[in-house]
């Protein structure tokens, strides 16, 4: 019998809050593709939760995390160009002050081993110090950002509906940042939707043209569908690297010297500039210096070698035309107009 | 069913009771208790003290205002080789000499036992360096508690610090002063790999007089700490020809020379 009030009551529950208003969409976590390994990035360590993807997001578009409350982490990595610094080829921050390299997109960060162009970080949770301390991009100190929060009228409570606590730690701050990136993934490119050979998942002929000179030519470092292997290397873009070492700056290791993170190519029709240095503005100039541009020093990689002694990856006007058709359908649309990403 | 685990639980504390009442009688040689360990910071033969003059071994003139270093991963070693391994989730200690307190570590909880030797890492692990932020709490949480020994752009640990001024340094135009800065880290790199800085210290008692843990109280082992030893050998540093080290390759040297600073003045059982 009291079952039946109980059911009773319930569905009463029920009705009236369907009358109300439409449910609310479950949240869901991070999509994980198929044609993807892996992730590197411990979930179980970080679930993501709806109440901290929120807050995440929050504090990635709040300039409160600068020093003078004037800079955001969405300023240098902005939505519509997979949340890369667009036309920037290096990103400028706090004070009008340029860095020295172009800003990275945040995108499948799950997937990532290092972070920057060095691999200066290995896990996502401490990338945010980074930005934070650099004194050409936020130029404040982690334990000012924490009391800034703490003494923030709407933070404490956005930490405690999250962590469960209003106090507002490290972890729950660096967490709370990591969740938001984590949801960041981009795979649904018209060449996701062909390679996991989805409904309307056609690529038109010279992509696909495309594809077969990349993996020929470009996936020996531009690798899986991630497009990266995620090593370092010297792709020949300058001959002298004393103005940045790149990976030779963390691993103090001479032949690090000039050799920088093999950048995923997702997105990458929109997120120019490109190279470490923001070098080149289009993808027509980044194909002619793989052709003809690549520039000899100590560390190039043997692969921009040829057994003739002359550099670089030879391209044709066919094969150029062919790959730029490729790279187009590495463009997500769904993500760089995610409305839950966006501001 | 209720019935049985009311049984089961009767059962448990009755055996726990009388294990408790058999090492009563038993020997001190069962149980647990602390080990004290003092960090002592020396300057040579004589204590260290900011503020005051000391000579390094190239004879440069020097006074210290920093001197912090990360001690973790704590062993304890019995005669016949057995060890026991201090649990992740207590082994990382951060030593200033501006705290005294801090250079008192305290090892909870160690078996009782005869330890004949003592070992730990100057610095912080790998393992513990590519942790998730959960994993990052007390002196290891880099914005509060290892504040000013963590560097966010090749993100680890700074695992010593030294600093200080000398006549014999160059001038610094951003403080006007003669100042030296040795920040030694680098854990060994994560996917690709990089100098590796890791420190292992290993102290035998003296004369193989054990180090005594008993029930009743644990041993407290003072340790010497000599600054002077990241100036001497195997190469010694000079504040004017090398007054700055950071994440560099220079970084190698400093970490060699200190490798051997701390040592075992004595060991002083309950
Ligand atoms: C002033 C511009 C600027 C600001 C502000 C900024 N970033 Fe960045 N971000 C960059 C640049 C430039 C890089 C690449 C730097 C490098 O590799 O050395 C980068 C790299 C990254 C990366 C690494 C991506 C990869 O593939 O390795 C992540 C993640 C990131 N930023 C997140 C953030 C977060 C979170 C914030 C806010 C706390 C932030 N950024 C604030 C410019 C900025
Ligand atoms: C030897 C390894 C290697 C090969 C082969 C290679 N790349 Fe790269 N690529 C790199 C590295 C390393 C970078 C980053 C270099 C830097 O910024 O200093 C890069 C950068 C790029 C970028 C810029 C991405 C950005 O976001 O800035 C594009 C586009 C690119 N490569 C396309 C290609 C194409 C197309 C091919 C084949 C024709 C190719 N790559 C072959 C290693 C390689």
């Amino acid at each position: 019998m009291r079952t039946f009030w109980f059911f009773l009551c319930l569905a009463g529950v029920m009705l009236a809050g369907c009358k109300k208003d439409e449910p609310k969409p479950k949240f869901e976590g991070p999509f994980l593709p198929s044609n993807f390994p892996q992730p590197a990035y411990d979930l179980s360590q970080n679930p993501v939760t709806e109440a901290g993807f929120a807050l995440g997001k929050k504090l990635f578009y709040d300039p409160l995390l600068s020093r003078d409350n004037s800079i955001a982490c969405a300023d240098c990595h902005i939505s519509f160009a997979a949340f890369s610094h667009p036309d920037h080829p290096t990103s400028h921050g706090i004070d009008g002050l340029f860095g020295r390299r172009n800003a990275l997109p945040v995108q499948n960060m799950l997937w990532k081993t290092g972070f920057f162009w060095d691999g200066g970080v290995p896990n996502l949770d401490f990338v945010p110090l980074n930005a934070i301390q650099s004194p050409v991009e936020m130029d404040e100190l982690p334990d000012q950002v924490l009391a800034k929060l703490q003494a923030h009228p709407e933070y404490p409570a956005l930490f405690r509906d999250a962590f469960g606590s209003e106090k507002v730690t490290t972890a729950a701050f660096l967490q709370a940042l990591s969740q938001f990136m984590a949801m960041l993934v981009s795979a649904n490119s018209p060449y996701d939707h062909y390679v996991r050979n989805e409904p309307g998942g056609t690529l038109p002929g010279e992509a696909l043209e495309g594809l077969a000179v990349f993996q020929q030519k470009c996936a020996g470092c531009h690798a899986t569908d991630l497009f990266t292997d995620q090593t370092y290397r010297n792709n020949g873009i300058l001959s002298d690297f004393t103005f940045d070492q790149g990976r030779h700056e963390i691993s103090t290791l001479p032949d690090d010297i000039g050799k920088f993170r093999v950048p995923s190519l997702r997105n990458v029709a929109v997120t120019a500039p490109y190279m470490h240095n923001g070098k080149f503005k289009t993808l027509e100039s980044v194909l002619d210096h793989y052709d003809a541009g690549v520039k000899d020093s100590p560390t190039l990689d043997p692969l921009l070698r040829r057994a003739d002694g002359t550099l670089g990856i030879p391209l044709s006007a066919q094969e150029k035309s062919r790959l730029l058709a490729f790279l187009q359908t590495l463009t997500d649309e769904d993500f760089i107009r995610d409305t839950r990403f966006a501001q | 069913m209720e019935k049985l685990k009311l049984g089961l639980l009767a059962l448990l504390v009755l055996t726990t009771f009388f294990t408790a009442c058999k090492d009563d009688e038993d020997d001190e040689l069962s149980g647990f208790a602390d080990v004290e360990i003092e960090f002592d910071n020396r300057a040579g033969d004589a204590s260290l003290v900011f503020g005051t003059e000391y000579t390094n071994a190239a004879g440069e003139k020097l006074t210290f205002s920093t001197f912090n270093y990360f001690v973790s991963n704590f062993v304890l070693v019995k005669a016949d080789g057995s060890e026991y391994v201090v649990p992740k989730d207590s082994c990382y200690f951060l030593c200033k000499h501006d705290d005294p307190d801090s250079r008192e570590v305290v090892l909870k909880n160690v078996p009782a036992g005869d330890y004949t030797s003592l070992k730990f890492m100057i610095g912080v692990d790998s393992a513990k360096s590519v942790s998730p932020a959960s994993e990052r709490t007390g002196v290891l949480d880099p914005a509060t508690g290892a504040n000013g020994m963590y560097w966010s752009w090749n993100a680890g640990y700074i695992f010593v610090k030294v600093e200080g001024t000398s006549p014999q340094a160059p001038l610094n135009p951003g403080t006007g002063e003669n100042t030296f800065q040795y920040h030694t880290g680098l854990f060994g790199g994560y996917d690709s790999p990089t100098l590796n800085n890791l420190k292992t210290v290993s102290l035998a008692t003296h004369h193989g007089e054990p180090a005594k843990v008993r029930r009743s109280g644990g041993p407290h082992f003072h340790l010497y700490v000599d600054v002077l030893e990241m100036f001497t050998a195997p190469t010694n540093v000079s504040v004017a020809t090398n007054p700055t080290s950071h994440a560099g390759p220079y970084s190698k040297t400093v970490a060699d020379n200190y490798a051997d600073m701390i040592t075992l003045d004595h060991v002083h059982n309950p």
